[in-house]
C-alpha cells in the first residue's frame, strides 16, 4: 500500500448530506472483478447525462455542467469535502476505489458510516471527522476562492488552510501508523498467528459444532 | 461479575487479542462470500501466495447477478457472467462449499445462510455485503465488510475491529393489524436518523420482538445498517433454537443439547447498561412508506409528503427538495395518492417464507391494477420458491396477475437485467430507496410485502390495516 505522506490538495465541495455508495459508484459498474479503473464512472449518474455502463470511454459522455466536479476549479482535486453521513449504504469497497482511482486521497464530513470509514483506511485514503460548524467554514472558505487547498499533513494530524488557519483532526492511532507506513494489515495480523491458532484450539473445544 | 449485554457477550467470547488503543482481533465462525465484493480478494491472496485459513468456516453463492427468469439460458451479460464464473473458479480452485446457480439452495446470501443453518446463535459472521446484520437475528454478531476485508478474514480466519457502543431498540406493545416488523424497523429509522446508529451495535428487545418469528427478526437486523449500525441482533430463545434444529449446517444430534445450553445464555443480563436506549410503542406503529432517497424519508401511510417550506434547517430543506423533485412528488401529496408503475417483492430483507405469505394472502383473489406495469415476486432462494409453490402461492400470484420468478437479489439493486426505467415509481420490499438504486432515474418506495401486494392490486398505495 502507498505510503500516506504530507501534500497539499485542491479541495473540492459537495455541499450534500448522505451522500450514499451507490451515488459514488453505481452498481452496473460493481461487475467487475478488478479492482482498479472505477475513476471514471465515480458519481456517474450526477456526473454524466447519459446512462454509463462498464467500459465506456468517458471522455466522450456529455458531462452534467451543474455538477459541481465538472467545474473547470475543482479539476485535479484530492480532497473531497462532504457533509454529513457520508459513504452510507451498500459495503461496496469499489465506493473508495472509485474515490481514489479518480484522485481522491481525503474526504473531509462531519461524519461518515462506518463501513465506507473503514474501508478508506484499506486503501491508503484517510477520511476525516471535523465538527460541522468546521466544515461548514470550509464549504464557505472553498467556494470564495478558487484554487483553495489544504495542506493534510496526518503525522501533525492537522488541516492548514491557505491563510495559515489550522485545524486539527483526531484519527486512531493503528490506523495512522499503517497508513503513514504503507502497512498491509494482513501481514501485520499475521504475526500473531500463535494467537489466533490459541483461540481457535480454546473455542473448538468450547463449541465443537462451530468446526463440524 | 458485571452484567453484560449481548454484544459483549459475543465480543468477550471472540476476543484473540487488544492492542492499547483498543484495536482488536475478532476470530470469525462464519464467512459468507458473493460473487460481487469477492474476486478482488481472491485475486489478493493468489498474488500474496495466501491460502484461506479454515476453508469449512466459508460457504459461497451467486445472488446480485443472477437472472430471475429463463435461468437455463444462463446470463447474457457477459461482464455479469465472468462475475459469477470467477466465483465458481475460486470456489473450485480452494475447495470452498458453494450453491451455484441452478441450485435449489441457491438464494440471496442472506436468505440461503440461516435457511441452511448456516448461522448460528453466538457467531460471529461476515459478508461482504452491508445487509449481513441480518444474520444477528439469530444471537449472533454479524455486520459487513468490505472487499479487503474479505481478503483479510479468509487470510487470517479474524477482523481487525474496535468495539462498538450499544443501543438497546426496545419494542413493547401489540402490533396492529397489518403492521411488521418492516414497519418496526421504518419506523425506528424515521426516529433516529439513517446515522442514528452509526457507531453503535443494536439490540432488539422487548416484548414484540419476542413475538416475531425468525423471518420477523431477520428483516428488523436487516434493516439495522440503514439506520447506520453495522449490526442489529436480537437474543436467543425457544423460537430460534426451534427455527435452526434439523437444518444442514445445524449442530447433529449429539451436540444438540451441549448448543442450546451456551445459546441460551445469549442474551443480555439483567441491569446490563446500553450506551443508548430507544423505546417504541409497538401499538403506535402503523404500515410505513418511503417518501424520499433515503430511508430516513419515511411516513406512516396516512401522512402527507413533507413540504420544503415548512423545514427551517438549510441542509435539510435542500435535501428535501431535491429528494422531491428526484422523486417526482409535490409537496402535501397524500401518500395514499401516490400512484405505482411497478412492484417488486423480495431480497434479502423480506423474500423469505413469510413475506411470500403476507404479499399472497393481501394478493388472493385481485388483479395488478392496469396502471401496474409490472408486478413481480422474487422468492429469497430455491427453497423458498418450493416452498411457496407447495403451498400454492404461485399460483395466487400468478392468478393475480404477478410474475412469479427464479430467486436472487433482483430489482432491490438492479444488477441483473430487472431494473426501473427512468421516472417508474416502484412499490418495493427491499431495503434502500436512493437515487439510482433499482434503475437510473427509477423511484421507490420502501414498503412491507403485505403493502407492496396491496399497492399492487389498487395501482396506489393503500393502507392495509384498514383492509
Amino acid at each position: 500500500m502507498q505510503k500516506f505522506e504530507k501534500f497539499s490538495g485542491l479541495v473540492a465541495p459537495l455541499d450534500r448530506a448522505n451522500v450514499d455508495t451507490d451515488a459514488i459508484i453505481p452498481k452496473q459498474f460493481l461487475k467487475s472483478i478488478k479492482r482498479s479503473g472505477f475513476g471514471p464512472y465515480a458519481f456517474d449518474e450526477w456526473r454524466y447525462l447519459d446512462h454509463g455502463e462498464p467500459g465506456m470511454d468517458c471522455s466522450t459522455r456529455p458531462l452534467n455542467k451543474d455538477f459541481v466536479l465538472n467545474q473547470t476549479r475543482y479539476q485535479g482535486a484530492q480532497v473531497l469535502l462532504a457533509r454529513e453521513n457520508f459513504g452510507c449504504g451498500s459495503s461496496r469497497e469499489h465506493a473508495p476505489w472509485a474515490l481514489d482511482d479518480y484522485g481522491f486521497r481525503v474526504v473531509i464530513a462531519p461524519s461518515f458510516a462506518d463501513i465506507f470509514f473503514n474501508n478508506c483506511f484499506k486503501n491508503g485514503m484517510l477520511p476525516i471527522k471535523l465538527a460541522a460548524d468546521k466544515v461548514d467554514e470550509l464549504f464557505k472558505a472553498v467556494e470564495a476562492k478558487s484554487g483553495y487547498a489544504l495542506v493534510v499533513d496526518l503525522v501533525q494530524q492537522t488541516l492548514t488552510t491557505p491563510d495559515g488557519a489550522v485545524y486539527k483532526f483526531e484519527v486512531d492511532e493503528f490506523r495512522k501508523h499503517c497508513l503513514l507506513n504503507g502497512l498491509d494489515d494482513i501481514g501485520l495480523t499475521l504475526q500473531h498467528k500463535a494467537d489466533i491458532s490459541a483461540f481457535e484450539t480454546k473455542h473448538r473445544a468450547s463449541q465443537p459444532w462451530l468446526f463440524a | 461479575m458485571n452484567a453484560q449485554t449481548l454484544y459483549d457477550k459475543l465480543w468477550n467470547s471472540h476476543l484473540v487479542r487488544t492492542e492499547a488503543d483498543g484495536t482488536a482481533l475478532i476470530y470469525i465462525d462464519r464467512h459468507l462470500v458473493h460473487e460481487v465484493t469477492s474476486p478482488q480478494a481472491f485475486e489478493g491472496m493468489r498474488m500474496a501466495h495466501r491460502k484461506p485459513w479454515r476453508v469449512g468456516s466459508i460457504l459461497a453463492v451467486p445472488d446480485h447477478n443472477v437472472p430471475t427468469k429463463n435461468l437455463a439460458a444462463g446470463i447474457t451479460d457477459p461482464i455479469s457472467r465472468l462475475q459469477v464464473e470467477t466465483l465458481d473458479a475460486n470456489c473450485a480452485e480452494l475447495g470452498i462449499t458453494e450453491f451455484k446457480m441452478g441450485d435449489i439452495r441457491q438464494g440471496v446470501v442472506h436468505v440461503m445462510g440461516p435457511e441452511q443453518g448456516a448461522t448460528l446463535p453466538g457467531m460471529t459472521v461476515v459478508c461482504g455485503d452491508s445487509h449481513t446484520s441480518t444474520h444477528g437475528a439469530f444471537g449472533a454478531l454479524a455486520h459487513g465488510i468490505g472487499t479487503s476485508e474479505v481478503e483479510h478474514v479468509m487470510a487470517t480466519q479474524c477482523l481487525v475491529a474496535k468495539k462498538s457502543k450499544t443501543m438497546l431498540v426496545k419494542v413493547d406493545g401489540e402490533l396492529g393489524r397489518g403492521v411488521t416488523s418492516k414497519d418496526i424497523a421504518l419506523e425506528v429509522i424515521g426516529m433516529i436518523g439513517t446515522a442514528g446508529g452509526t457507531g453503535y451495535a443494536i439490540e432488539f428487545g422487548g416484548d414484540t420482538i419476542r413475538g416475531l418469528s425468525m423471518e420477523g427478526r431477520m428483516t428488523l437486523c436487516n434493516m439495522a445498517i440503514e439506520a447506520g449500525a453495522r449490526a442489529g441482533m436480537v437474543a436467543a430463545d425457544e423460537v430460534t433454537f426451534e427455527y435452526i434444529k434439523g437444518r444442514p449446517f445445524a449442530p447433529q444430534a449429539s451436540q444438540w443439547d451441549a448448543a442450546v445450553t451456551y445459546w441460551r445464555t445469549l442474551h443480555s443480563d439483567a441491569g446490563a447498561k446500553f450506551d443508548t436506549t430507544i423505546t417504541v410503542d409497538a401499538a403506535k406503529i402503523k404500515p410505513q412508506v418511503t417518501w424520499g432517497t433515503s430511508p430516513e424519508m419515511v411516513l406512516s401511510v396516512d401522512g402527507i409528503v413533507p413540504d420544503p417550506a415548512n423545514i427551517t434547517d438549510a441542509v435539510k430543506r435542500s435535501d428535501t427538495e431535491r429528494a422531491l423533485q428526484y422523486m417526482g412528488l409535490k409537496a402535501n401529496t397524500p401518500i395514499t395518492e401516490i400512484k405505482i408503475d411497478k412492484v417488486f417483492i423480495g431480497s434479502c430483507t423480506n423474500g423469505r417464507i413469510e413475506d411470500m405469505r403476507a404479499a399472497a394472502a393481501v394478493a388472493k383473489g385481485g388483479k395488478v391494477a392496469a396502471n401496474v406495469k409490472l408486478a413481480m415476486v422474487v422468492p429469497g432462494s430455491g427453497l423458498v420458491k418450493a416452498q411457496a409453490e407447495q403451498e400454492g402461492l404461485d399460483k395466487i400470484f400468478i392468478a393475480a396477475g404477478f410474475e412469479w420468478r427464479d430467486p436472487g437479489c433482483s430489482m432491490c439493486l438492479a444488477m441483473n437485467d430487472d431494473r426501473l426505467s427512468s421516472g417508474e415509481r416502484c412499490a418495493s420490499t427491499s431495503n434502500r430507496n436512493f437515487e439510482g438504486r433499482q434503475g437510473q432515474g427509477g423511484r421507490t418506495h420502501l414498503v412491507s410485502p403485505a403493502m407492496a401486494a396491496a399497492a399492487a392490486i389498487a395501482g396506489h398505495f393503500v393502507d392495509v390495516s384498514k383492509q
